[in-house]
Order: structure tokens, then sequence, then C-alpha cells
């Protein structure tokens, strides 16, 4: 891309998106669509196109505010923003970036505690067992997230079904997937 | 023996600061023939003009190179001045040391060099230049408006106003465009029917101007003065010199139920119609496509309820054609159907609607009588949205431009809405309010404050029905993105004006160009706006961009001053610079072989055939010929002839080869 | 030509109704179906949202098995999977020197061969051709056709149906005799990506298109996504503690309403493991 070409280097969030994942954060030009069509718009400190404007700033102030927002982690990668974003801004995709980032420097919003244990419980489970382990992964959850008792409703039910295994299937690939594990986790230091 | 001067131009800084001008001066002055090289910062100014005269006096010069920035940009300036000095004004060639050289590249010595290059081309070439006269064209004192819309009205009118003839050919059955279809004008929301109503029949009783509604332009031939213009008339089936346009047969037509062009499909029609009530002219046509006896061959009540006869089912269309000195493009724009967002759902529910819809419904004219009603239950909205840009700035599903027009009309919509629903709740999500015009801001200011328009800032993203209500989602990005959700019984979505059906089409039939949307181009964005870059054809109104009002007239009133201006010479002066099929003494005639191959490439059709013929009318030999008046010197023909018969004046195959040669032998 | 298939993790777990149903049709149209070779979790949510790296490498690793065993396409069911393996396949496409960066990651050679469908491309290609005479029980219900977001979001990518309105699943349904209605929810999100996390989001929002569906008159949701699944109808009290309603409306995988309408039992296509009663008649 010919744009990347006059990039100057500089330590913003809005360089790397341009630079890691190719998105221009100041091509919005903030009409909002994505917040009108966010479903969880309204629950976020910061709509999307706050997070699209805040990065448009470029100052450390507002690229802080970002990390550290609670929206980064709110957002479901519905993906109805960037579907309907008439300069077809991949918003998802900045969420994804900024996920990692905020949580590379240690700056994940406490209240987005319970979703990242979530995310860590799930990586976890299949780290071991190649596969997700259901009872596993909402057990290892429950550990790290304090939520004890949250759906423990669910389980009787769930199993008289048949829907929750006991024992984790394990497949051969299993040190396979380790690796994985391993080498991209290296790669994150 | 050829004494060629040298002038090389500093542009400022624009050429010498990437270009070493004193060292192309130098080694300029050295080629043989060149009895001066010399540099000036401003080659185009007086003095630099003055410059060149005294030395073509000076040193007797036979040629002249001048080396500054693109022909187009000076070359009939330094032309007009070799010609002041007594010098044949085609023994000047111009060196593109600019577009071509400084401002493309760095500042080094190979860019230097290039420019040397590019001057050598040039002193080679006008070596080989030789003298040419002017082509002398008479004029056609008669314009042709394309398009009867409110800028094709005021162009035709302006025309007409000094003394011309005018031809304005509408491709609907009526003029008056969309202006016939709006209810009120912003800013000032007078009636838009009863400003233009009057025009429209003046245009229909000028003594200067004749009006062919339900026509169209089969082609266009020739050039600035002397255009060959075809005109279809469609058959409107009936004699409108019989017709007294009582509108019985529209009353009586069995088929009822075409959707309504002028309502924007808000009403039906019949298939035997007048488009409007104060439609000009005010008799009906017969829209073929749907009339049942052209579908099944019976029907012909139309025919028999006719009190004088008027109606005529055979009536074939007519082909008119016309010696036109000039042409005003004047087609308009055409809105963008909505029904590429799928999310707003256009199309699907009755009651979201597009602007030009509303400008119905708010029309006293209109199917509701002017009652803002919802068309699906004829119900007064209680609460009202618009949504602007549904189209415009979205390069996505829409078009990348502004369209200009939306914020205003947008605002008078809600204001209107108000004025008549004083109850009601008239909700604008918008982006930027663009407002820059004689009091439009005010205009705004006013909807928001006196009428309390609620202005939201941000885009919908989704519309949909749930219990009879239209779901408006949008967001307040005003406050950080807060969720607005609005339960409406209307929506209007005020959709992009683009560029008009059949405009491209159009352009190429006249040889104009357009832009990557379909709009006209002008010749020059700031400089020449109602101009196209071809001599002699004008523009006018919304075919060149989204214009209100008041810019379309303005352009169409400029494009009238250019059409009379050009009228006011008794003829024009073209460029020799045309092909020519040679000649020479019989027996032999020309070295062409009447092949004709060059007949059909040429695109002006300017190639003529000529017959030698014996005392004894025998043909002796026929060969091609070039209308000069025709020509416009592309070159095709000389490129495709077989035996090399033709050649350019000004671009003859020597002087290509010369500065060919020129690049490719030392110096 | 040699179809795959990779259930997923979803469907060797929550959503064995869903594996049933696609195994059974497959059976009763007597398609094979070769599961990929000791496949893996392609990650999901977790992954792209924590590292990049990890959320290509795991599909990565999958799409490579299923070349290594000669798979000319591969049906991927849960739609979540799809929508990641998909995602994964064009990056990798796009982009020789991450594809190599990722072969090496995994230790195994990926080309890119291996042809990606979703449940309801596999039923359009392999199933509603051979549908006629099949037909036993028409399934002459109203339904609402819930696509989610992962089915066609991102369009550029997956260029599947079109982001609005879709109506790939209409159709189907309508073959087997349904009444599909409009409904704007059809592409609006469930709240999958926070199911255990935020439990409350999930409510509000999978409760708002259970009751568009319900309020329209629709006899049953139709899903092609276990995630749609298990938050419309495992999360079913919750939504109905959180709006304060008893919503009663089925949940319903395509190919259970497809192996209903040809007869299979309720069992075969695990109709009894759901959580609100589906009752066809």
């Amino acid at each position: 891309m010919s744009h990347t070409a006059t990039l100057t280097e500089k330590d913003t969030l809005a360089f790397h998106l341009e630079k890691n994942i190719d998105v221009l954060a100041r091509k919005c030009y903030q009409c909002g669509k994505c917040s009108a069509g966010c479903p969880v718009a309204g629950e976020m400190d910061f709509s999307p196109s706050m997070v699209m404007r805040l990065l448009q700033t470029e100052t450390p102030a507002n690229d802080e505010k970002t990390l550290r927002s609670y929206s980064i982690w709110l957002c479901l990668t519905c993906e109805m923003c960037l579907c309907r974003c008439p300069m077809e801004i991949d918003i998802p995709s900045v969420m994804d970036f900024l996920r990692q980032k905020s949580l590379k420097e240690k700056k994940v919003n406490p209240k987005a505690r319970r979703i990242i244990a979530f995310h860590k419980s799930f990586l976890n489970s299949i780290k071991y067992t190649g596969r997700l382990f259901e009872l596993g992964l909402t057990l290892d959850y429950k550990r790290r997230s304090l939520t004890l008792m949250q759906d423990v409703a669910l389980a009787p039910r769930m199993i008289s079904r048949g829907k929750l295994h006991f024992i984790p299937e394990i497949i051969k690939g299993r040190p396979q997937v380790a690796k994985i594990f391993k080498k991209t986790s290296k790669k994150e230091n | 023996m050829a004494r060629i001067g040298v002038f090389i131009c500093h542009c400022g800084e624009n050429i010498s600061a990437t270009v070493d001008c004193a060292k192309v001066a130098e080694t300029i002055g050295k080629l043989r023939h060149v009895v001066l090289s010399t540099e000036y910062k401003y080659m185009c100014s007086d003095p630099g003009q003055t410059l060149i005269k005294d030395a073509i006096k000076e040193y007797n010069l036979t040629g002249v190179v001048v080396s500054a920035c693109s022909p187009r940009m000076h070359e009939p300036t330094f032309r007009r001045a070799c010609a002041e000095a007594g010098l044949n004004p085609y023994m000047c060639e111009m060196a593109n040391l600019r577009e071509h050289c400084s401002w493309v590249h760095e500042k080094n010595d190979i860019t230097t060099e290039k420019a040397i290059d590019i001057v050598r081309t040039q002193v080679e070439k006008v070596k080989l230049n030789y003298a040419l006269q002017p082509i002398k064209v008479p004029v056609t004192r008669r314009a042709l408006v394309i398009g009867g819309g409110i800028a094709g009205i005021q162009a035709a009118l302006d025309i007409a106003n000094t003394g011309h003839r005018v031809v304005m050919v509408e491709r609907s059955p009526s003029i008056g465009g969309h202006m016939s279809q709006l209810s009120e004008t912003f800013p000032t929301l007078d009636c838009s029917q009863c400003i233009l109503t009057p025009r429209m029949v003046e245009v229909a009783q000028h003594p200067n101007i004749t009006l062919y509604t339900y026509a169209e332009v089969e082609s266009v031939e020739g050039f600035i003065g002397n255009f060959k213009v075809k005109i279809r008339k469609k058959a409107k089936s009936l004699d409108e010199k019989i017709c007294t346009g009582c509108g019985l047969c529209t009353t009586k037509c069995p088929q009822k139920k075409i959707p309504n062009e002028f309502e924007q499909g808000m009403g039906n029609r019949p298939a035997i119609y007048i488009p409007f009530p104060q439609a000009v002219p005010n008799k009906p046509v017969i829209d073929r496509e749907n009339c049942t006896y052209y579908i099944k061959g019976k029907c012909k009540v139309c025919e028999i309820v006719c009190p004088t006869k008027a109606i005529r089912f055979d009536q074939p269309d007519e082909i008119l054609d016309l010696d036109i000195g000039a042409i005003v493009i004047a087609t308009g724009f055409d809105v963008k159907h909505a029904d590429f967002f799928p999310e707003y759902g256009y199309g699907k529910y009755k009651d979201v609607i597009d602007g030009l819809q509303f400008e119905r419904l708010a029309s006293a004219s209109g199917p509701t009588s002017g009652a803002i009603l919802r068309p699906s239950d004829g119900q007064v909205p209680k609460n009202i949205v618009f949504v602007a840009c549904a189209g415009s700035r979205d390069p996505a599903k829409g078009i990348e431009y502004c369209s200009k027009i939306c914020c205003m009309y947008t605002a008078k919509h809600a204001m209107l809405y108000k004025h008549k629903v004083h109850e009601g709740k008239a909700y604008i999500f918008y982006m930027d309010i663009r407002a820059a015009g004689k009091n439009y801001e005010e205009f705004v200011r006013r909807a928001i404050e006196e009428d309390h328009v609620e202005y939201v800032r941000g885009r919908i993203s989704t519309i949909y029905e749930k219990n009879g209500k239209l779901i408006v989602k949008g967001a307040d990005t005003l406050l950080g993105g807060q969720p607005v959700e609005v339960e409406a019984d209307m929506v209007v979505l005020a959709t992009a004006g683009v560029a008009n059906s059949g405009a491209e089409e159009l352009a190429q039939k006249l040889h104009v160009s357009y832009d990557s949307h379909k709009f006209f181009a002008e010749a020059h964005p700031k400089l020449k706006p109602v101009e196209t870059n071809t001599a002699g054809i004008f523009l006018a109104g919304a075919c060149q961009n989204p214009k209100d009002i008041p810019d379309s007239v303005s352009q169409a009133s400029g494009a009238a001053v250019k059409v009379a201006g050009l009228f006011s010479q008794d003829e024009l002066t073209r460029e020799p610079l045309v092909a020519q099929v040679n000649r020479m003494a019989p027996p032999l005639y020309s070295t062409c072989v009447g092949c004709f191959l060059c007949q059909p490439v040429c695109p002006y059709q300017a190639i003529e055939r000529e017959e030698f013929k014996a005392r004894d009318g025998k043909l002796i030999k026929a060969v091609a010929k070039i209308n000069e008046g025709l020509c416009q010197g592309c070159g095709t023909c000389v490129a495709l002839c077989r035996s090399k018969s033709i050649d350019l004046h000004g671009y003859s195959n020597q002087q290509v080869y010369a500065e060919v040669m020129a690049l490719l032998n030392e110096y | 030509m040699k179809t795959g298939i990779y259930p997923g993790c979803s469907l060797n777990g929550s959503a064995r109704d869903y594996n049933e149903s696609v195994f059974a049709l497959a059976e009763a149209f007597g398609l094979e179906l070769e599961q990929v070779s000791d496949w893996n979790c392609c990650g999901a949510t977790a992954a792209h949202n924590l590292n990049k790296d990890l959320s290509l490498a795991l599909p990565a690793r999958i799409l490579a098995l299923a070349e290594k065993n000669g798979m000319d396409e591969i049906i991927v069911p849960c739609a979540a999977c799809y929508n990641r393996l998909t995602l994964t396949q064009t990056e990798l496409r796009k982009d020789p020197e991450l594809r190599n960066h990722v072969s090496g990651i995994i230790e195994m050679d990926y080309k890119g061969t291996s042809g990606i469908i979703n449940v309801i491309e596999w039923i359009d290609k392999y199933i509603t051709p051979n549908l006629e005479g099949r037909i036993v029980i028409p399934y002459a219900h109203k339904v609402a056709c819930y696509y989610g977001c992962l089915l066609v979001r991102p369009h550029k990518v997956l260029n599947y149906d079109r982001p609005e309105d879709p109506q790939s699943m209409d159709l189907v349904m309508s073959k087997i005799g349904a009444e599909p209605i409009y409904y704007p929810f059809k592409t609006e999100c469930c709240g999958a990506g926070l199911s255990i996390s935020r439990t409350d989001i999930v409510s509000k929002l999978s409760g708002k298109i259970i009751e568009d569906a319900e309020s329209r008159g629709a006899e049953a949701i139709i899903v092609a996504c276990p995630m749609c699944h298990s938050n419309l109808d495992m999360r079913r009290n919750d939504i109905n503690k959180y709006w304060g309603k008893e919503f009663k409306i089925p949940v319903i995988f395509i190919t259970q309403a497809i192996g209903h309408a040809i007869g299979l039992t309720d069992k075969k296509i695990g109709l009894k493991r759901h959580f609100v009663d589906v009752k066809i008649s």
C-alpha cells in the first residue's frame, strides 16, 4: 500500500493500527453508524465511534484511555459495525488489536476481569487437551472469576440431556497443540 | 536557412527549481540553426513576450521554440506574440518543461538532460514547420438546449432574448424537470410551481424558441458553429395541431394502473396522459409500452371519445435534421434509489420514502393535495424521521461525494411538516449541516429554533417495522454515541443526487467528457465552469453535479452568455491543424489509391470522396478528401493510410520523425 | 469430490443434538462425511481476542489436516468455526509471508486447497436437489430463520448470502413446507462472545430476538449455529427471568427441521436434548 510508505514512525495506537492491520483511523468521519448499530454500545464506556475518535487524536492520554477502556472487551465481534460502515473501516480488527495490546501492556480494565478470565480458561482448556472440555472450562472459569454459583442450575439439566461430558477428549496431536501455544505465546513476549 | 530562437522560461521557480535553465540555454544555443537561446523568469509575462517579439525582429527568426509549460496553457499566447512580430504563428512550438519534466522529477543532472532533450525535439521539429493559415468557418446562429428543466429553461430564455433562435429538446412529455415536482423552495419557502410555471409558458410562447417535447437527441456531428443534429421526435400518437388538450381521453382510458412518474410512483396514471396539470405543452401522449391497444391490438377508447379525432395510432417517430451553432446540455440529475440500503427498508416498508416523494406529498398539486399523510394508511404521521446522507458520503454502498442539496431540502421538509402538523415531532439525523448559501444557515436555524425540529447528530444504522411503527435505530454522537431509538410513523431518506440516466450515452454522442460518476465534465473546474472541452458545447445545471435552483439558474445564464458571445461573431476561426490527402499533377492526381479505409475510422465523418473525371465524364480516379471544417486533427487516418497519402498539418510525418531522430542522434 | 467434516468442540459437547442431526441427514441421503482426523479446537473468540498468531495457527492446523486427509471440501456446521476457518484461509491465501510464518508454527504444510462450506451450503449442494419425494411430514409452520452474525459477516470475506436480510435458510425452509416470516433480527447478535462472562447482556440481546420472532407469530426459530442455539435455548430461563416473560418458542437447528420433515425420529435428530420443549405436529 502506498500510504504506508510515507508513514513516519510514531508510538501512537493509530500508527500501529495502520502499520499492523492496515486500518486508517483517520478515515472515520464520525457518522456514528457503528455506534447506532452496535448491540452493546449502550453498555460501553466509549461507543465504537468514540473509540475511533480517541484513536484519531493520537495523544498519549487518549491512547491510554482507549487501552484501559471496558468497551474493547465488551465488543462481541459481531461485525455489524464493519458491515454498515460507509468507509468500510474494520473496527472488529481494531478491537482485536486493542485487546491484545491492552493485555500485553497490562492495562486491562478491571471490569473486564471476568471476560478475560473466561477467554483464558477457554484457551487453557484447549491447550492441554486440544479440544474444548466444557465442564473443565466452566470449573476453571469459576475458579478464576469467583462466580461459583453462576449457571449451577444449568448443569443437571445439561447432564440429563447428555450435553455435558465428564471426561475431556484428548487428541493425539496434543503435544503439537501445546507447541502451537508455546510458540505463539513466546512471540507475544 | 532556418534561424531558430529558443526561449527558456523559469516559470517562477516551477521549472528552475529542478531544471538548470542556464545550462539548457547554453547547450541548446550550440545547436545548428539556433541563432538565439535565452532564458527568462516569466516568458508569458508582458516583458517576456516583448523579449520574444524583439528577438524575432532583431535576429530575423524563422522559427521559435518556447520552452515553458504545457501548450494547453500558453500556446495561444506565444503564437499570438509571434504573429504580432510578423512571424506566422504556426512557426512557433512549445517544449513542455514543466508538466513533462520539472514537476515530475527531482532536481539533478538527469532532469536537466531530459529538459535539453525535450527542447531539442522541438528545435528539430520547428525547422520543418511551414506557414499555415487559420480556417474560417461560418456560424449557424441557432442554439440547441438539451433538457427542459429549470436550467434548460433559463438558458433557452436568455439566449432567445438576445434575439437568437433556440431549439429545446425534452425527452419527457412536458418541460419543467424536477423543479416542477417540488413543493416549496428553500430558503424562502416560495411555491416552486408558482415561480416556475410562468417560465415554462414563456418558453412555449417565445417566438425564438422551438420546443420539442417527447424527443431525444439521436446524433450530433460537426463542430462549433456547425453542428448537424438529428432529433428523434417520439410518436405522441396524436396530432398536436388538432388536439385541444381537453383531456377527455385521459379520463376514459381504461388502463389506469401505471405508476405515475411525476408523483414518484405515489399515484397512478392512464396510458394516455398529461404528466401534470400545468404541463407544457398541455397535450397528452400515449405511453405505447403500457397502452392496451399496442399490447393487445384492441381498445382505441381514446380514439372513440376524442372530440377532434386527433388520435393517430400509426404515427411514426419523426427524425428532424437541424443545423445548430451551439449546444447547451441541461439534462439534470436523478435521485439514487434507496433500495441499495437494505438496512433502511426502502421498498419494503411503504412509509419509508425518499425526498422527492416527500416533495410530492407536501405539494398542493400532489397526490394528497399537500397533506402529509403516510402512504400505507393515509394517517397523519405523529413522529417523522428524516435521514440525511442516505447514499451520499458512503463509498461502501452509495457515492462518496456530498450531494450538496440534501441538508437544505431536509431542513425544508422538516419545516414544512411542522407547519402542517403542529403537534407532530420531526427528527433529522445528520452528520454535518452544509448550509453555505445566502440565507441558508439562517434557514436551518429557523427550523431548529422556531419550528423545533429535533436535530440528532448521528447516522441511522437500521430501520424496521414493529407493531405498525417504524423503529429507527440511531446514535447521538454528541452524547458519545448514546443509542437513540425513535418510534416513527414515517421516514424520509435524503437520497443522493446522481447523474441522470442516459447521461453517459449522450456524452458519447456529443463527444463531451464526463467524470467517474457520469456527470458532464467542465473544461476547467474554476475558470471554465460552463464550458466543456468540446468547443461550442456548454453546461447548465445539475448535469454537471448536484446543484440547487439558484446555482442551476446562475450557471444557465452563464452558458447563455457564452452562446450569445459565440453568435455575435460573423465567422469562426479554426486551427488549421487538420489532415490533408496529397494532390499532384495528372495523371497521378494523388498517391491515394482510393481504398477509403480511412472513411470508417474517422471519428468525425470528415473524409469525403473526390472524383476526377475525364472530359467525357468517365471516372478516372476516386480519392479521399478531408473536409477541413469537420476534421479535428486527431491523426487516426494518417496512422491507418496504407499508401502514406495523408499527412497532418503541424504534425507531419516528417516533423514527428525529426523529433524522434533528435532523441536518437547525438548532438 | 471428497467431503470432510469439521464438527468442532460444541458439536462434540453441548450441541450434540446438532451433531446428531447433521450425521442423521448425511446417512439418510447416503452422503459420506469423514471427520478431519485428530482435529483440534479452532480457538473461537478467545483466541482472536487475546492472541492473533494463535487465532490463525489453530484453524490452520485443522485446514492442514483436512488437506492431508485429501478432502476437497470440509463442511463446518458450527457458524463460529466456519467463520474462524474461512477468515484464516482468506488471510493465509492472500499473504504468502504470513502463510509461511503460520506453517512454521504448526509445523505442517498448508496450501489452502480444501474448500470450506457452511451447513446451508452443504444442504443446498447435496440435500435439497434430492428432497423430492422424501418429505413425509411437511414442516407446515411459520418460522423465523435466525442467521446470527458469524454466517454472513464479514461479508467481504465469507461472501455468503447477503448481509442484510439474508435468504438462504428461508429458501431451504420453504422447500420443506415452512412459511418463513420476515423479521428484522435475522442477523442481530445474540451475545455469544459474552455467553458466560456477561450473562445479563446475553439475556437482553437473545431476548430481543426471541421476543420479536414470537410477536410476529413464528412457531419456531431456525438456527445454524450452536452458539445461537445455546443462547436462545439453554439460556431460556435466564432470558425469561430478565424479560419477565414466558417465551416458549422452540429453537431448532435447520438440520433437525429437515430431518423431521423426511421422517427421522426425534431421538435420531437430537430433538429430545433441547431445554425448550419441541413439539412439531
